[in-house]
C-alpha cells in the first residue's frame, strides 16, 4: 500500500520534471552556444588586432568596426538629407521660374552625390539578382534537357566540366571586352559595369544549378516515368506535370548553391569592374587607405557575410514554400 | 467467347554485356473479356516482364500483344496499370492524383462530369474521406487505393497489377482483396494480376497462369479456378475444392519448379531477376 503510493508519487511529480528539465538545457544549450562562440570570437580577434601593425594603423578590432559601422550609418543619413534638400531646392527654384515663364518645362536633375555604403549594399544585390536569374533561366532548361536525354548530357557535360572551374576574374577582360563591343548606346539604360559584373555573375552561378537539375531530372523514379507514359502525357505535359515537381527539390539545391557562388563572385567582379556596389567599397577604401580604412573593409566583410547567410535563408524559405517535399534539407 | 486480349509468342531479350539474355519464349495466353488472370511464379522468372509487354513499356523481340484485334506497341490508358509501389505523384493529393489520369483520358466530359468521376473512382476504392491528403500522409493500403481507383478512371480494357497488394500487412492486403472482388464483380474488368500469394492467387482468380523459372522462362501451366463468386475467404478456408487449387498451385512451385536458390553471386538465375526487375 505504501509502496504503491510512493511509487505513484514518484511517476506523477518525478518523471515530468526531468523532461521539462532536459527541454529547458535544450533551449539554453541552443540559445547560449551559438553566443559562446560569438563572444569567444571577439575576444580572439581583438587579441590578434592588437598584435597586427600593417602601414595602416593597427588591424581593426570590434571596437573599432562598430564606430565604423555608425559612422557609415551617419554618412548614409547625411548624403540623404543633402539630396532631399537638393531636390527641394530643384522644385522651389523651377516652381519661381514657372511664375516668372509660364511656357518653361521644368525639369528636375538627379542628385549626383557619391554613392553610401548602404546605397552601394543595394546596388550590389540588384546586380547579383540580375545576374543570378540571368544564369537560372538558362541552367534549368538545359539542365532539365540533361536530365532527361543522355545523349544531351553526353554532349554538354565535357562543356561543363570544362567552364565549371573557371575563376570569374579570368572571365571578367572578356565579358567587359564583349559588353562593352555590344551594349553601344548613346543613353545606356544599364551602366557597362553593372552589366559586365552581372555577367559575369551569371556565368559563374550556371553550373550548380544546371547539374544539380540534371541529376534531378535523371533520377526521377521509373514508375513514374512510367505513369506518364501510360497516360500517354505529351512532352510537354510530362515536363510540367512530371519532370518539373519530382526535381524540385534537387533544382532548388543547385539554385541555394548557385546564388551562394553568385554573391562571393560578384564582389570580386564588382571590384573589378567599377560597378557601385560593395566590391568597389571594398576597393576603394583599400586604395584610399586612411586610418579608418581598414575598419571600414571590415564592416563591409561581415555585411556581406550576413547578406550571404539571408540570402541563403531566403532561397529556403522560398524552396519551402513551392517544394512539396517539406522534409527536404533544412539546413 | 471472342478472345479480347491475346498474348502471342511472345518473346524477349535483354542485351548484356555477355550477348543477347533470352528472358521470355513462347509465352502464349488468350484472355477472354472480364476475366480475372493471375501470373504466379519465382522471383526473377519474368511476370514482371509479361506485364510490362502487354502495358507496352517494354517491346517483345519476338510475338506481339494484341488487344481487340490491334497489335499493342506503346504504353496507353486502356492498359492501366497498377504499380507495386504504388507510384502515385508524391506532390499531389489522392484526388489529384486520380484527376490527373481523369484529364488526361477522359476530354470528353465536362468539368462536372469528370468531377463526379473521379470522386465515385475514390468512392470504390473507399477513399473518399481522405481525398486531400497526400500520399505522404496516409497509409500504404490507402496509398495502393488510390493507385487502383486511378486505374480505374482511365475506364481501362485490361487492368494489369504488378503485385499490388506484395508490400502491405495481411490484414491491409485481405482488405484490398475483398474490395477487389467487388470492383471485379461490379466493373467486370479484364485484369492480370501478378502475385506471389497463392491464396491470393486462387481466392481472386478465373486462371492462374504458372510460370516456369527464368531464362527463357514460360507458361507451366494454366489452372482454371471454378469457384463459384462471390468467394468468401472464411468459408473457403475448409473447402475442399479451394485447398485443391492451392495443392495444385504449391505443388507446382515448389515440387515441378523447385528454385535453386544461387550460392555464388552470379548465376543465371540472379541475372534474370536483375534485368526483369530493372523495368
Amino acid at each position: 500500500m505504501i509502496k504503491s503510493a510512493s511509487l505513484q508519487k514518484v511517476t506523477s511529480l518525478k518523471i515530468p520534471s526531468p523532461m521539462a528539465n532536459r527541454q529547458w538545457m535544450e533551449g539554453l544549450r541552443n540559445a547560449i552556444l551559438p553566443l559562446l562562440g560569438l563572444a569567444l570570437f571577439l575576444v580572439l580577434w581583438n587579441i590578434a588586432a592588437k598584435n597586427i601593425i600593417t602601414s595602416l594603423g593597427q588591424f581593426p578590432g570590434p571596437t573599432q568596426v562598430y564606430e565604423q559601422t555608425i559612422n557609415l550609418w551617419q554618412e548614409h543619413n547625411s548624403e540623404q538629407e543633402k539630396a532631399a534638400k537638393f531636390y527641394e531646392r530643384q522644385e522651389q527654384r523651377n516652381a519661381a521660374r514657372l511664375e516668372a515663364d509660364p511656357t518653361y518645362e521644368p525639369r528636375i536633375r538627379p542628385y549626383t552625390g557619391a554613392p553610401t555604403f548602404f546605397d552601394q549594399i543595394w546596388t550590389s544585390l540588384y546586380t547579383v539578382s540580375v545576374g543570378f536569374i540571368i544564369a537560372s533561366l538558362f541552367a534549368v532548361p538545359i539542365g532539365i534537357v540533361c536530365g532527361l536525354s543522355k545523349s544531351a548530357y553526353a554532349a554538354i557535360n565535357p562543356l561543363i566540366q570544362l567552364f565549371k572551374p573557371v575563376s570569374p576574374l579570368a572571365w571578367l577582360p572578356l565579358v567587359t571586352m564583349v559588353v562593352s563591343a555590344v551594349y553601344v548606346t548613346d543613353d545606356p539604360f544599364f551602366s557597362k559595369s553593372f552589366l559586365t559584373s552581372a555577367f559575369t555573375v551569371a556565368l559563374c552561378c550556371l553550373w550548380p544549378t544546371l547539374i544539380n537539375t540534371a541529376v534531378g531530372v535523371s533520377s526521377i523514379p521509373n514508375d513514374l516515368v512510367n505513369v506518364s507514359k501510360v497516360l500517354r502525357l505529351n512532352a510537354f505535359a510530362h515536363v510540367v506535370k512530371i519532370v518539373l515537381p519530382a526535381s524540385i527539390p534537387m533544382i532548388f539545391t543547385g539554385l541555394r548553391l548557385s546564388l551562394g557562388i553568385g554573391w562571393m563572385v560578384l564582389i570580386a567582379a564588382e571590384m573589378l569592374a567599377q560597378n557601385p556596389g560593395l566590391g568597389k567599397f571594398v576597393w576603394d577604401e583599400f586604395q584610399n587607405g586612411s586610418s579608418d580604412s581598414l575598419a571600414r573593409i571590415m564592416v563591409a566583410v561581415l555585411v556581406i557575410g550576413a547578406i550571404g547567410f539571408v540570402l541563403d535563408r531566403l532561397m529556403l524559405l522560398l524552396q519551402r514554400k513551392v517544394s512539396w517535399d517539406k522534409s527536404a534539407n533544412l539546413r | 467467347m471472342k478472345t479480347h486480349l491475346e498474348i502471342s509468342n511472345v518473346g524477349i531479350e535483354f542485351p548484356t554485356p555477355k550477348g543477347p539474355f533470352v528472358a521470355l519464349q513462347d509465352v502464349n495466353l488468350k484472355i477472354d473479356k472480364g476475366e480475372f488472370i493471375s501470373l504466379i511464379g519465382h522471383s526473377g522468372c519474368g511476370k514482371s516482364t509479361v506485364l510490362n509487354i502487354v502495358a507496352g513499356l517494354y517491346q517483345a523481340t519476338e510475338g506481339g500483344v494484341i488487344l481487340e484485334n490491334k497489335e499493342v506497341n506503346e504504353p496507353g490508358p486502356e492498359r492501366a496499370v497498377v504499380f507495386q509501389n504504388h507510384s502515385l505523384l508524391p506532390w499531389l493529393t489522392a484526388y489529384q492524383n486520380v484527376e490527373l489520369a481523369v484529364k488526361q483520358t477522359c476530354k470528353h466530359m465536362s468539368k462536372k462530369e469528370k468531377q463526379d468521376w473521379i470522386l465515385h473512382n475514390l468512392e470504390l476504392v473507399h477513399m473518399t474521406h481522405a481525398k486531400d491528403k497526400l500520399p505522404g500522409e496516409v497509409s500504404g493500403g490507402m496509398k495502393q487505393r488510390v493507385g487502383i481507383a486511378r486505374a480505374l478512371s482511365m475506364e481501362p480494357q485490361v487492368l494489369l497489377m504488378d503485385e499490388p497488394f506484395g508490400a502491405l500487412d495481411a490484414l491491409t492486403r485481405a482488405h484490398l482483396q475483398d474490395s477487389l472482388m467487388e470492383i471485379h464483380a461490379s466493373l467486370g474488368n479484364t485484369v492480370i494480376m501478378i502475385t506471389h500469394d497463392v491464396d491470393e492467387a486462387v481466392l481472386l482468380s478465373d486462371r492462374i497462369v504458372m510460370m516456369t523459372n527464368g531464362p527463357s522462362a514460360t507458361i507451366g501451366e494454366i489452372l482454371p479456378v471454378k469457384l463459384e463468386r462471390p468467394r468468401n475467404r472464411i468459408q473457403l478456408a475448409d473447402n475442399a475444392e479451394y485447398n485443391h487449387y492451392r495443392h495444385e498451385v504449391l505443388s507446382f512451385l515448389y515440387e515441378k519448379q523447385r528454385k535453386v536458390e544461387p550460392v555464388s553471386p552470379k548465376t543465371s538465375a540472379q541475372k534474370d531477376e536483375s534485368t526483369s526487375d530493372a523495368a
